[in-house]
């Protein structure tokens, strides 16, 4: 029995091990209430499938959770990544309406650069804020949060603005190599986040930053402008994500696009082992977390439950998610189960501060 | 009610205002700016009942801000402020429509937000889970049941409810309805509390410092505990007032009202990091937003996205405001 235990430890030990096995009990679920569930198809060289569809729709959600991961990871949060989207997909959207010739590639192109543009330049206030000014990451985003919204309902003047351009429309519902173009685009931007993080000295770099900010900055990084990148990053990830919302239904609502798309993506660091606290991300969890988030509501609308009941089963799982991580819970259930295992570890819990 | 108590200083100049009310007395300054303008653009802005109306409109907000307050005084959040006031109102006007009695509805409608951040208070304290993520789990559950209540909007007809809600209490030649009176009373109580009681001390102790309130033996946990259960009663009450407001239980009402309470309350002058702030300017700042709403109703060709603008370029300008002032203090 011990010698089992012992043998799986390094496995149930993982990090990973807990959200990938919620994201496969949701998966099974389904898969037993709708045994096609995991049938994927291939139709006129394009990839069909319950399973392809969660990926397709988690799509922005992994963007969004990417940027956050990385704002998380210098103990920071950013607020305004909902805003950012709306304000983004809203300025996209109005510049392709105006055009005489909406299928042009130049003219979607151009609209793709200045919403890009302008996502960055917003990125940079929050960053500034934070890094230059010195206000608490929480706050310094929820101003944008709050006027971001206001913003991108002026730029649509509060109406829906409706597009009719098929290039746009590919950015969300177009395929490629018989996936959709939605997923190369999240699997592009991950690799690319993932290469320059954890291939180059980037990843440790931001992570010293979010361990200890002012003993990175003497240890000759330089901090501010490592936390000042990181909202960049973050907006122009959420920029992505908001052309994608927006190219799906090929309009822009100011009021709807990535509403509470936020408190998922730090759901889904969350869920992914990475702490609030900062000095430490897992992109890869990240992933995982943004799946379960999305086969979660996929599974309500299929299983004919109202989509609104969908927050009762993410309460649900965000708490026991994070009970399981918590030192503090695993501590009381490990003494409870053999009296001689030590507590966790004082060193990591002396840093438990709360960065909101 | 308290009043900044600028006499009470002893030695020092009267003109010389503590540090720690500068951002209250901007608020307070800010406000009858914007009342003053408000008053010279409108005529009909300088009757009394548009202030009337103001604490009418808003007394719900007020009472939930209240208890905002207390947890950003400790330095936690409360995400879920809004939908707790939204299953509030729902179990409220479900329990009505099933023909309870008015009396246990209010009771049983009064112990559901409290329970729910007494179960809040707890997880954050022995679980040593960010309150930000415990809450937002709460507000994700509030939210939820309501719509397991029910997913349409539910009427109230009962009469204690529609009397609470159309009784007119005259002052002069204006009126305020009850729920004006009943967000004053928990305004007053919790400043009481706030300045005078041994919880009000605890509260500013663990905002300065957690650690340091530990050491000094303050009973940190009870006192975390009893914050997130103070929230919780506060957003019943809110719930309840909004019932009287509406007449009426929707599961989509009260949306992003968290962040309207967190305005206030970071307008009305308490530092996010806690350990300083009064519940006199949560009233201010509740007052700020009600003022913005209003002058942007009297101009009629302002969009309502003005709104969320101005209140984003105020957060802005009061958060800068608190970092001088506090880089002064050093």
């Amino acid at each position: 029995m011990s010698t089992v235990k012992a043998r799986l430890a390094p496995v149930t030990g993982h990090r990973l091990f807990w959200p990938l096995v919620v994201l496969v009990v949701l998966l099974a679920a389904n898969t037993v209430y709708r045994p096609s569930f995991l049938s994927v198809e291939l139709k006129n060289g394009q990839l069909y499938g319950s399973l392809i569809d969660i990926v397709r729709l988690s799509a922005p959600l992994i963007l969004v959770a990417l940027g956050m991961s990385l704002v998380i990871a210098t103990g920071g949060i950013d607020l305004s990544v909902g805003s950012v989207a709306a304000v983004s997909g809203a300025i996209a959207c109005l510049y392709i309406s105006e055009q005489p010739d909406q299928n042009s590639l130049g003219a979607v192109l151009t609209a793709l650069a200045i919403a890009f543009g302008i996502a960055l330049l917003l990125g940079a206030w929050n960053g500034i804020l934070v890094a230059g000014i010195g206000i608490q990451p929480i706050i310094a985003t929820l101003i944008l949060m709050v006027a971001g919204r206001g913003l991108a309902q002026l730029i649509t003047s509060g109406q829906i603005i409706t597009i009719n351009s098929e290039p746009y429309k590919t950015i969300g519902v177009g395929h490629l190599l018989t996936l959709p173009f939605a997923i190369i685009i999240a699997l592009a931007v991950t690799l690319l986040v993932a290469v320059l993080t954890r291939r180059t000295a980037l990843g440790m770099i931001i992570e010293a930053v979010g361990g200890n900010a002012e003993a990175s900055r003497l240890a000759g990084i330089r901090s501010r402008r490592i936390t000042l990148l990181v909202y960049v990053v973050s907006a122009a990830c959420a920029a992505i994500a908001g052309f994608m919302m927006t190219a799906n239904v090929s309009s822009a609502d100011g009021n709807a696009v990535g509403l509470w798309v936020e408190l998922d993506a730090i759901l889904a660091v969350v869920i992914g082992g990475t702490s609030l606290a900062g000095g430490r991300f897992y992109l890869s969890g990240t992933i995982v977390g943004a799946l379960i988030i999305q086969t979660l509501t996929t599974s309500v609308y299929a299983m004919n439950i109202d989509p609104q009941t969908t927050l009762l089963f993410k309460a649900v799982v965000v708490i026991a998610v994070c009970l399981i991580q918590a030192p503090a819970f695993r501590a009381r259930f490990r003494r409870r189960q053999a009296p001689t295992a030590p507590p966790a570890a004082p060193v990591e819990k002396q840093k438990e501060q709360v960065p909101a | 009610m308290t009043t900044t108590p600028l006499a009470a200083r002893g030695p020092r100049a009267w003109w010389r205002v503590p540090q720690r009310q500068v951002p209250v007395l901007a608020t307070l300054a800010l406000l009858l700016v914007m009342y003053g303008i408000g008053v010279s653009q409108y005529r009909a802005f300088s009757n009394i009942q548009v202030v009337f109306n103001l604490f009418i409109d808003n007394g719900f907000l007020l009472v939930v801000a209240v208890g905002m307050t207390f947890v950003i005084l400790t330095g936690g959040i409360d995400l879920s402020v809004g939908s707790v006031v939204a299953m509030t109102a729902m179990v409220s006007a479900s329990l009505l429509n099933d023909g309870v009695h008015p009396a246990l509805v209010l009771l049983i409608a009064l112990l559901i937000g409290p329970t729910l951040g007494f179960a809040m208070g707890c997880v954050i304290h022995f679980f040593d889970i960010q309150p930000f993520i415990v809450t937002l789990a709460g507000m994700f559950f509030a939210r939820g049941m309501c719509t397991w209540i029910n997913t349409a909007s539910i009427p109230i007809t009962d009469g204690f409810w529609t009397s609470a809600a159309q009784e007119r209490i005259r002052i002069g030649e204006n009126f305020v309805t009850v729920s004006v009176l009943v967000a004053l009373a928990v305004v007053a109580v919790a400043a009481y509390t706030l300045a005078y009681t041994r919880l009000g001390r605890n509260v500013y102790a663990i905002g300065g410092n957690q650690q340091s309130a530990l050491l000094m033996g303050l009973p940190v946990g009870r006192t975390k505990i009893a914050v997130y259960t103070i929230s919780g009663l506060c957003s019943a009450i809110g719930g309840i007032l909004l019932s009287f407001y509406t007449l009426s239980g929707a599961p989509l009402i009260a949306i992003g009202m968290e962040l309207d309470t967190i305005a206030a309350v970071v307008i009305g002058g308490t530092l996010l990091t806690g350990g300083s702030g009064y519940v006199f300017g949560t009233l201010l700042g509740v007052l700020v937003l009600g003022v913005i709403q209003t002058l942007i109703t009297f101009d009629g060709s302002l969009s309502s996205w003005w709104t969320k603008i101005v209140i984003g370029g105020l957060l802005f300008a009061f958060i800068l405001l608190q970092r001088l002032v506090g880089i002064r203090k050093k």
